[in-house]
């Protein structure tokens, strides 16, 4: 049975999942990917402040297909989580509760979400018409000269996800395998 | 010499794009049918549901399966005997990628090395060409995403390492690239040839074989489901959570190479396993 969590996520929610759990997360999330990622931390070198206000909110590794007649958004899956490493830290210490996407992270990564009480969910790759039905509004609200891998506010209902790091540092993506290895 | 009108590749090749995106074939529909009931972990099943379920709503909805509607790659056989009128062959396939992306609303991801900026309309394309005798055109196309492409690789082996040197450093290669690519995977091995030619036959594996299609070489289809077996007792599981069911299959393709070489490339492929056939 999922749980039903709604952003922005405070600490007691945060706290309450675990990994493995299944999540149906409802409100406000905001797309980014490679290139917004590097955008907002040359801003942040700057002394800039960030178009979006990440406190107690969920960024989506994704960069939507277009939107076709009629929907507010096209096909929209997760991006492989990895890449966004060197800069997720910074933005968890910024008041990010939590990362969406696919694959697994580095240890500075998961060492900020135990620090920040954050988590990180597992969006499954490849299946990205069945959550467009789940995005209710979709609108670009930075960085519009990226295209698809610009910031994108989603409001999302029932967004179906796994927990797969949890804000005790627990990982998934290392539990998982080592209790399936048959080798 | 027969022609074929530039506007019928163009129309060909955009509708291609578009099929591709949003219908699974059959082959790897049954295949991810087969692993949903072969899971064993409860995650692991859930995600493997999530996915059938997803090709569904993707058929019902005109909808690509994945947003990531990748690198347009074709592979296209062109025959002696016919030209294309009106403009040339690549111009056409271009022209048609680009329509197909525009009006099957697929996301362009085609951007420049250094400065990441994208090339709007999601060419050029990435095109094969092979010049065989008639006068057909056969096209193929295999969209790609960036999150199991960016898990491939050449590795240009000693002679000595023979198949035991290649099959560890396959199943290393599967087990550490987890839950990056999409799993449950379709693993393609080009093995000799050299440098280009074995990640080409890597590519051309995953195309042009239906899961469960074995190389007719008796040597090769068993070195095929040893692999197979191997990376299925990884435990990586759909989408890298852990299960039973992270290879979905494995095809090698061979070709002789160099007295001083063994070529060997892994090309991984996620489950959204696209793929377009065409003759003109």
């Amino acid at each position: 049975m999922a749980k039903k969590i709604t952003t922005p996520l405070t600490d007691d929610v945060i706290m309450s999942l675990e990994i493995g759990d299944e999540v149906e997360l409802s409100g406000i999330i905001y797309t980014a990917r490679d290139s917004a990622h590097k955008r907002m931390i040359e801003m942040l070198d700057r002394g800039e402040e960030l178009p979006i206000d990440l406190k107690g909110q969920a960024i989506y590794y994704a960069g939507p297909a277009p939107a076709p007649p009629g929907k507010p958004i096209g096909s929209v899956g997760p991006t492989t989580s990895g890449r966004m490493d060197a800069y997720a830290p910074r933005l968890y210490d910024l008041g990010l509760k939590a990362t969406i996407g696919k694959g697994p992270r580095a240890k500075p990564v998961i060492d900020a979400m135990v620090r920040n009480k954050a988590i990180y969910l597992t969006a499954i790759g490849g299946v990205a018409a069945l959550p467009a039905l789940r995005v209710k509004e979709a609108k670009v609200v930075a960085f519009e000269d990226m295209g698809p891998e610009a910031i994108t506010m989603l409001v999302v209902e029932d967004f179906p996800l796994i927990v797969s790091i949890d804000a005790y540092g627990r990982d998934l993506h290392v539990e998982g395998p080592n209790r399936w290895k048959k080798i | 010499m027969r022609e074929i009108k530039y506007e019928d590749v163009v129309n060909t090749v955009a509708d291609m794009c578009i099929e591709a995106c949003v219908f699974l074939k059959d082959d790897m529909k049954e295949a991810l049918r087969k692993a949903y009931e072969k899971e064993e972990s409860e995650t692991g099943k859930k995600i493997m549901g999530q996915i059938l379920k997803n090709l569904e709503v993707a058929e019902a909805e005109r909808m690509p399966i994945c947003q990531d509607t990748g690198l347009a790659v074709f592979f296209v056989e062109v025959g002696e005997e016919v030209k294309v009128s009106g403009g040339g062959l690549t111009a056409a396939i271009n022209e048609g990628v680009r329509k197909g992306y525009k009006e099957g609303y697929l996301r362009k991801s085609v951007c420049d090395p250094i400065t990441r900026k994208n090339t709007g309309d999601n060419t050029p394309a990435i095109i094969h060409y092979t010049l065989v005798p008639g006068d057909k055109l056969k096209l193929a196309i295999a969209p790609k995403g960036g999150g199991s492409e960016n898990m491939s690789t050449v590795k240009m082996f000693p002679p000595s390492a023979g198949w035991e040197g290649m099959k560890k450093f396959a199943i290393e290669w599967i087990a550490q690239s987890g839950g990056n690519p999409c799993p449950p995977t379709v693993v393609g091995i080009g093995i000799g040839g050299n440098f280009e030619l074995a990640a080409i036959n890597a590519k051309r594996a995953i195309v042009f074989r239906n899961i469960g299609q074995r190389n007719p070489d008796p040597f090769w289809a068993e070195k095929e489901l040893e692999i197979l077996e191997e990376a299925n007792k990884l435990g990586i599981g759909p989408m890298g959570l852990g299960g039973t069911v992270t290879v979905l299959d494995v095809f090698i393709e061979v070709a002789p190479c160099h007295i001083a070489s063994l070529p060997f490339a892994i090309n991984t492929q996620c489950h959204a396993n696209r793929h377009a056939f065409r003759e003109i």
